[in-house]
């Protein structure tokens, strides 16, 4: 397998299906360290990784955190609350100021889509990885969705995987359309019509479906969005109970995917709203592995994006 | 096979040395206990293998045997180097109290014994390291050096000396490049 040559990871739209690939097997193997009694090895010593968070998180900023540390690395954790932003430091000036602290990655969380892009132009020495940019991408964890499938079905091509929920908003259906178009399989999304963006079936195999139940109709994978409440106004949904009731995934309509389909959501889970608990907890949901996944994953995105060429 | 390339041990010379080194692990432990095969991946693994076959032949006994990947551990990781995928480090018992037999199949710089005796440690503590390879070919970098060598090898630093297996990962032989 080839080499990895990035020094940045801010979409799944950027990587090829090698990169990917490469990418997937390192994490497989970065998950051993998690195993151990000594969760940590050597690599990344004396490297300086800023996570950079614009919007709350608490399950990517740990994960990423984590990563860093059993990689070795010196991690800092910078959030809006207690920075500059609140102050009105533009971000090319919180840049510059970063820049001078010397840092080899920079780990951000942004509401704006793009504002990576715009970054790595103000950080030509420091590698940038996305931690989530709006509505564009989420790459580490539409990498953990892969890895988790991986581990499911031992192939990544082939697949019918159904997405459901407020596609407008996710990033994690962006980049989980990318990646698992570049592997080989092929995405359904559905949702309430005032959540499915238009055009949103030319960024990869992708079909809109008019209903739930031809979404996930013989699925594979069952892909759960959170309703995404900061984001949205009022408009976009009558209220939580109507939603669950056309869009939420229950012990009935969970039947109309392939028995044993895997049952995933990249949380936090807003319990009966589109996931009912019984199926959050049951046996075909893999929402733990995904987290689980989630640090491996990222462990691979520190350990490659230092050996990427500069740009 | 073209005119740079020396054979330096053949098919037989391999198999007597892996069993030469076998015997010279028992004698060495006083047969068995506690006695670990560690491969350094890939070829290190492959010849781990063979050894363990070999003591198995010998001792009618099977050695516990694990696999480590070093990339992790390297000294070079932090240069501008693209990154190579990390291979599996498959160590499926402690090394606790174990007697650590490290396998590698040409012995260089050290750097990578090294690394490989780093990666031991944070698997346990084990009673003690011991080195296996089948060449040792000088140059060493590093204060290090091996317990067991099948074939002690002068070379120049321009040389490159290389086991070759066959498709089922089992030694063939040694050649020494030009």
């Amino acid at each position: 397998m080839g080499e990895f040559k990035h020094k940045n990871i801010i979409a799944l739209r950027d990587l090829s299906k090698e990169d990917i690939e490469l990418l997937l097997s390192t994490a497989e193997s970065m998950r051993e360290i998690n195993s151990r009694d000594i969760k940590k090895v050597p690599t990344l010593r004396g490297k300086t990784v800023i996570n950079l968070f614009y919007e709350s998180s608490t399950r990517t900023r740990t994960s990423f955190e984590i990563a860093g540390k059993r990689l070795s690395a010196d991690t800092v954790n910078i959030t809006p609350s207690s920075s500059s932003a609140t102050k009105g430091e533009t971000l090319s000036d919180t840049a510059l100021n970063l820049l001078a602290m010397k840092p080899d990655i920079i780990v951000m969380r942004h509401s704006v889509s793009g504002s990576h892009y715009f970054l790595s132009k103000y950080m030509p020495n420091c590698s940038i990885i996305n931690a989530g940019d709006g509505a564009h991408e989420h790459p580490s964890q539409g990498l953990l969705d892969l890895l988790t499938m991986k581990d499911r079905f031992g192939r990544l091509d082939g697949l019918k995987v159904a997405i459901v929920g407020d596609i407008t908003h996710s990033r994690v259906a962006r980049s989980n359309i990318q990646g698992l178009t570049k592997m080989g399989s092929s995405i359904f999304l559905a949702g309430p019509p005032t959540m499915i963006p238009p055009g949103i079936e030319k960024i990869g195999n992708t079909t809109v479906c008019s209903s739930m139940k031809e979404a996930i109709e013989d699925a594979d994978v069952v892909m759960m969005l959170r309703i995404q409440q900061e984001r949205q106004g009022k408009t976009l949904m009558p209220n939580a109970r109507e939603y669950s009731r056309y869009f939420g995934l229950n012990p009935e309509n969970v039947k109309l995917a392939k028995p044993n389909a895997m049952i995933m959501h990249p949380g936090p889970i807003n319990r009966g709203v589109e996931m009912s608990s019984y199926v959050v907890d049951g046996e075909q949901s893999w929402v733990l592995k995904q987290v689980e996944n989630g640090v491996a994953v990222r462990m691979a995105m520190l350990y490659h994006v230092c050996g990427g060429e500069l740009e | 096979m073209s005119g740079d390339e020396t054979v330096i041990i053949d098919a037989d010379g391999v198999k007597r040395a892996l069993t030469r080194i076998s015997h010279e692990i028992l004698e060495k432990n006083k047969g068995l206990k506690d006695v670990v095969l560690i491969g350094i991946r890939s070829g290190g693994a492959f010849l781990a293998d063979a050894l363990a076959v070999s003591i198995m032949v010998i001792e009618k006994e099977q050695i516990p045997l694990g696999t480590v990947d070093i990339t992790l551990y390297r000294d070079d990781v932090s240069g501008q180097i693209p990154h190579v995928q990390v291979g599996k480090t498959e160590i499926p018992f402690s090394l606790e109290g174990k007697k650590v037999i490290l396998v590698d199949d040409v012995l260089f710089t050290g750097r990578t014994i090294r690394a490989a005796m780093d990666a031991m440690m944070d698997y346990g503590r084990p009673a003690c390291i011991q080195l296996a390879v089948l060449v040792d070919r000088g140059h060493r970098e590093l204060p290090i050096r091996a317990d067991f060598v099948g074939k002690n090898v002068p070379t120049s630093i321009k040389e490159n000396v290389k086991v070759v297996f066959d498709n089922n990962n089992n030694p063939l032989e040694v050649i020494l490049e030009k």
